[in-house]
């Protein structure tokens, strides 16, 4: 059995996976992996069931020392990761050999990396999940984000090492989009036609309080429309919230599950994985689009990542 | 009501065909019986799902439905609840559970117990006393893992919630936002005016259902001193949501 030792934890390393589903009624919103698509991908790569818990590093990578053979895939963002040293590549099963090193660097593209271990990382489930939910320090590695010197279990893998990648084109096809497009809100009608131009016409910036919670955004503040206080109500995710201050926040997986300001849109479901790789200080805009479309993108995007054809073995 | 591109909302309440123009909250009654109705389809729900179903967010006056997109549209799915709600009345909720819920009031485990006083005129025992005079109702359970939304708290008592929220709460705390009152399971940032704290774990993961309320119970605080807290909080052990 293999284990992985944490010689450096990164900015925020957790464990993830595609998170509890169905929980509502106790107040636990799903929590799992802010980039799912990179995540299925990467766990496919190495052989797993693609809801396989594995590593989510944010923004800076942590240092890993392998306890044994093992095989292993990076995906989302390019965090310039390297074995003994020697750069790796992304979207790629790697084989790692036990003593040695995996260290992943800054990030320089996106905001979230996925180390993806064949036979996953072996934590005790809670709710059905390995996925850590931060604020309530639930789940994953004791609840919390990893810390130097933390062991973690691999399960058990799929066998012999295969040499499988993905085929460009269709990476390209699943690039994470900075345009998110968007179905209108449950009380988008609150909101005037002057606020739904800002809101669909300025471009906004991710601000350095955002988190798996919440995006929180800066830009031109939306016109005070709603008044009052609204009645608390079930959000769902990818809601675009407006404060008071006229901001929007996009709430995201470790989101509260409910909420008490007024909505004005939703991102769409194929357009979730691109907030998991959105960093502070990036530049979005929101697009309008019409409930069949947002159908429709989503279907075609669930049918491109079950398709036997992307990912490709090279052996 | 569409919320997203893979969920929809179902309204309760004399507002419920018009929840976007008409927003003013529903108190007294017409929110007791907007949330039982709350509580009957979601027992509904959970008794006979629909495959495809794959959350239910229950709210005061409200249910989010989240589905499988690749396995139904919005309209479709609205059909199929229709039916789920034509059958709302036939549907008895059961006996409510009793949980009480001691807390000890006042001083650092409730650092606003006397502002808020001071806004109602009154003295901190009033406050306490009014606080402990009524059983809550858990409308649901919302925000983070266990927190349950209690209501509705007497009149005299209702207070807006801190203009700014604090940085900090921390996890038992016991406190009151406008007509509602609810106790923190875990440390979060908070707006609500702290009264007090309870030595109870509101959220456990080794424990059998988890959360200590669950929607629909009833909840009735108790005064208890600091010698008290001090005892139970040991027996309660560490709370592990904190």
């Amino acid at each position: 059995m293999c284990v992985i030792e944490v010689r450096a934890p990164g900015l925020l390393t957790t464990v993830q996976d595609l998170g509890r589903e169905g929980f509502g009624p106790m107040g636990v919103s799903p929590s799992g992996a802010a980039d799912p698509i990179a995540l299925r991908l990467g766990n496919r790569l190495v052989g797993n069931a693609e809801g396989t818990a594995a590593l989510e590093m944010t923004l800076l990578g942590g240092t890993f020392v392998f306890g044994g053979v093992a095989a292993i895939a990076l995906t989302g963002a390019d965090f310039g990761p390297s074995l003994d040293g020697i750069a790796v590549p992304l979207w790629s099963s790697i084989e790692v050999r036990s003593g040695q090193t995996l260290r992943a660097n800054a990030t320089r593209s996106g905001a979230r990396c996925y180390l993806c271990v064949g036979g996953g990382i072996d934590v005790k489930p809670f709710l059905g999940s390995s996925s850590t939910h931060l604020l309530s320090g639930l789940g994953g590695y004791e609840g919390r984000g990893l810390r130097k010197g933390d062991l973690l279990r691999v399960g058990v893998g799929q066998g012999s090492f295969r040499k499988r990648t993905i085929a460009p084109k269709n990476l390209q096809r699943l690039q994470p989009r900075k345009v998110l497009r968007a179905t209108p809100g449950p009380q988008c009608e609150v909101f005037p036609d002057t606020a739904q131009k800002i809101f669909y016409g300025s471009t906004y910036r991710i601000a350095e309080e955002s988190n798996r919670m919440g995006l929180r955004l800066e830009g031109m503040p939306l016109p005070a429309s709603a008044q009052g206080e609204m009645t608390t109500e079930g959000v769902s995710l990818g809601a675009v919230q407006v404060t008071p201050a006229g901001l929007p926040i996009i709430l995201f997986v470790e989101q509260q599950t409910t909420g008490g300001y007024a909505k004005i849109a939703n991102v769409i479901s194929a357009d979730l994985s691109s907030l998991g790789q959105l960093r502070p200080r990036d530049e979005i805009r929101f697009e309008l689009v019409d409930w069949e479309t947002a159908r429709r993108l989503f279907i075609e995007q669930e049918r491109l990542l079950a398709s036997d054809e992307l990912i490709v073995a090279l052996d | 009501m569409r919320s997203s591109d893979q969920s929809l909302l179902v309204y309760f309440g004399p507002n419920e065909k018009s929840s976007e123009t008409d927003r003013t909250p529903l108190h007294g009654k017409l929110l007791l019986e907007a949330n039982e109705n709350v509580r009957k389809l979601l027992q509904l729900l959970s008794s006979k799902p629909i495959t495809g179903v794959r959350n239910l967010q229950p709210a005061y006056c409200s249910l989010l439905v989240q589905f499988d997109v690749q396995k139904w549209r919005h309209d479709e799915l609205e059909k199929n609840l229709q039916a789920y709600l034509d059958q709302l009345q036939e549907g008895a909720l059961p006996e409510p559970h009793l949980v009480e819920i001691p807390v000890c009031y006042g001083d650092e485990f409730g650092p606003d117990l006397n502002g808020v006083a001071e806004l109602h005129a009154m003295t901190p025992e009033q406050v306490i006393r009014l606080h402990t005079s009524t059983t809550y109702l858990v409308y649901f359970l919302g925000f983070v893992p266990g927190f349950a939304y209690l209501g509705e708290l007497p009149e005299v008592l209702a207070t807006p919630r801190h203009a700014t929220p604090r940085r900090k709460v921390l996890a038992g705390s016991v406190g009151i936002a406008g007509h509602q009152t609810g106790v923190y399971p875990c440390e979060t940032p908070g707006g609500w005016r702290l009264l007090g704290r309870t030595p109870l774990a509101m959220f456990q993961p080794s424990r059998q259902g988890l959360s200590l309320l669950s929607i629909g119970d009833r909840v009735q605080f108790k005064p208890i001193s600091r010698e008290q807290f001090a005892a139970q909080l040991s027996e309660a052990g560490r709370n592990p949501c904190a």
